[in-house]
């Protein structure tokens, strides 16, 4: 971890207009979870409902797509990496400083906001708000180094990432129960699941992967995409505008 | 020592050949990186820093090879081409960072000494997202040069400078040349590298055209033939006259029904004939020239050069 490119990176990722995007959906989030306790009260099935399908689901891949890919995708795109590239510093702490400073804007502008919009929903009931809270955090983690690797491989890393949390996550997970074991939404929702404890499934917050194979393949999946992030930066091509 | 080698380095993209078979030394000095755009100028550049892996061949600094070799970077300094930076820092800013990336033992002095040499400090505070062309690559300049490195590499750093910036930037180059730092600039305009390279390097389409001192390339190429493109009011025998003078090689008439390209003056196609003629002793053909058209009463409506970009004068080394 190397503070300069952290601090670099945290400058272009909240500079100019890319910080309201990135409350933008939280504000969404937490105005929409305010209407919905105004004008129907405290119900756990709407809280689920909400913090399942649209904070975890949406709200976290979302902004783990901007921060991860953003903190290192447009510096590829324009040509300003050269700077931290032309440095005698180690490629993986580059990804790691970058990584760190995607996951804490990722925890403070999608997990906590998911924990607030949990306790403005149901309280403390049920420990939905901190349940959710943890997974989106520990989703938020994933997601980020899974965009700052595709953000190193690939210069529509966007696209991808949408591909993959609009189409795979969603749309394919829906349909076909074995392409949620491939998910990072439901590895965090069994940490959830495990948080809120044994009320869970009547409530409905039920995961497609144990609690155990969940912890693994997030680990395997961060430290995995880290890796190979910073050894695919070590050979990344900078070719200039000819 | 100090010096890069490029062993019969070549580097395409895909289909494409980006630099063909080169080797080349740069030692220390001042070198210029001479072609024209496209020549593959800025690929040499980036294998030279370290940024592109060569397809084949071999590119080493002092015998050790650059490509992912990030130690590397504490001799070398690299002012890239590209104008983007962090720029939602400011100058001072920036620049201090370049300096704690590189864990100088004095950042903030070392980053004080760049700036003033590149005379960045009466606006080092200022966004540089909010600077000019010139003061943006002048900052460039002083990432570069803040670790006063043995090496430095200039991907056209005279683009965007007023000339005023441009002097300064000789200076400053021929300066750290003389203090016995190796520095190589690309660019694609002759009289710069004429001012401060003593060495230059030539390149052309992907090829290593010349190299060598700057006055032998300079005399190979004003000794080249001259083309030219003629129109006159009787072409027949206009071309018959010049032929009969020592002063062209070749003269070739270019009807209009076709098969030839006649150019006027402006680039623009000319559908009318014209004479195409190679001209070997340039100056005793443009005082022949309108002799001859006088004694032979012919008009001369238009003469241009053909050949005069700086493209065929590259070809011209190439093809030698």
């Amino acid at each position: 971890m190397n503070a300069v490119v952290a601090q670099l990176t945290a400058r272009s990722l909240l500079g100019r207009r890319r910080v309201l995007l990135l409350l933008l959906l939280p504000a969404v989030l937490l105005l929409l979870c305010g209407a919905v306790r105004l004008l129907a009260g405290q119900d756990t099935s709407v809280t689920v409902g909400l913090l399942g399908g649209f904070a975890l689901a949406t709200i976290v891949p979302l902004l783990g797509l901007i921060a991860g890919a953003g903190s290192i995708g447009p510096e590829i795109d324009d040509g300003a990496i050269v700077y931290l590239m032309s440095k005698p510093l180690s490629r993986h702490s580059i990804v790691r400083s970058k990584l760190v400073v995607a996951v804490a804007v990722v925890t403070l502008v999608a997990a906590v906001p998911t924990l607030i919009a949990g306790l403005l929903l149901s309280g403390t009931a049920e420990g939905l708000a901190v349940g959710y809270g943890i997974g989106a955090a520990v989703a938020g983690v994933a997601y980020c180094a899974l965009f700052i690797l595709l953000a190193i491989l690939t210069r529509n890393a966007v696209v991808v990432g949408l591909i993959y949390v609009l189409i795979w996550e969603s749309l394919v997970g829906n349909f076909v129960p074995g392409a949620q074991v491939l998910s990072i939404q439901q590895w965090a929702l069994a940490i959830t699941e495990k948080v809120i404890g044994s009320s869970a499934p009547t409530l409905g917050v039920t995961s497609a992967v144990s609690l155990g194979a969940g912890i693994v393949l997030l680990t395997v999946l961060v430290v995995g995409c880290t890796w190979f992030a910073g050894s695919r930066l070590r050979r990344l091509r900078l070719t200039g505008s000819e | 020592m100090t010096t890069m080698i490029l062993d019969k380095v070549s580097r395409w993209f895909g289909n494409v050949v980006a630099v063909n078979d080169v080797t080349m030394s740069v030692g220390p000095g001042v070198t210029g990186l001479l072609g024209p755009n496209g020549a593959g100028k800025s690929t040499v550049i980036n294998m030279m820093a370290g940024f592109l892996a060569p397809s084949a061949g071999a590119v080493t600094f002092d015998g050790e090879p650059v490509w992912r070799n990030e130690e590397i970077y504490r001799r070398i300094g690299l002012v890239p081409e590209r104008e983007a930076m962090y720029d939602t820092v400011t100058g001072w800013q920036f620049v201090l960072a370049n300096a704690k990336l590189h864990r100088l033992s004095d950042p903030a002095a070392a980053a004080r000494k760049a700036l003033e040499t590149v005379e960045m400090t009466e606006s080092q505070d200022r966004d540089i997202a909010d600077f000019s062309k010139g003061m943006k690559q002048r900052i460039k300049i002083a990432t570069a040069l803040v670790h006063d490195p043995q090496v430095l590499l200039l991907d056209e750093p005279f683009n965007g400078m007023d000339p005023r910036q441009r002097i300064q930037l000789m200076g400053l180059l021929h300066t750290m040349g003389d203090e016995g730092r190796t520095i190589l600039f690309s660019s694609h305009i002759l009289e710069e590298v004429e001012q401060i390279a003593g060495n230059i390097q030539v390149m052309v389409a992907g090829r290593h055209a010349a190299s060598g001192d700057f006055r032998d390339i300079r005399r190979l190429m004003t000794e080249r033939p001259h083309q030219y493109w003629i129109r006159s009011d009787n072409d027949r025998a206009l071309a018959s006259a010049i032929i009969g003078d020592q002063s062209a090689s070749a003269v070739e008439l270019v009807m209009d029904n076709g098969t030839g390209s006649g150019y006027s003056a402006t680039g623009a196609r000319d559908t009318r004939a014209a004479l195409h003629v190679e001209a070997t002793d340039v100056s005793r053909f443009v005082r022949a020239l309108p002799q001859l058209a006088a004694r032979h009463g012919i008009r001369l409506y238009e003469v241009s050069p053909a050949d005069e970009s700086l493209e065929s004068v590259f070809s011209y080394l190439v093809t030698r």
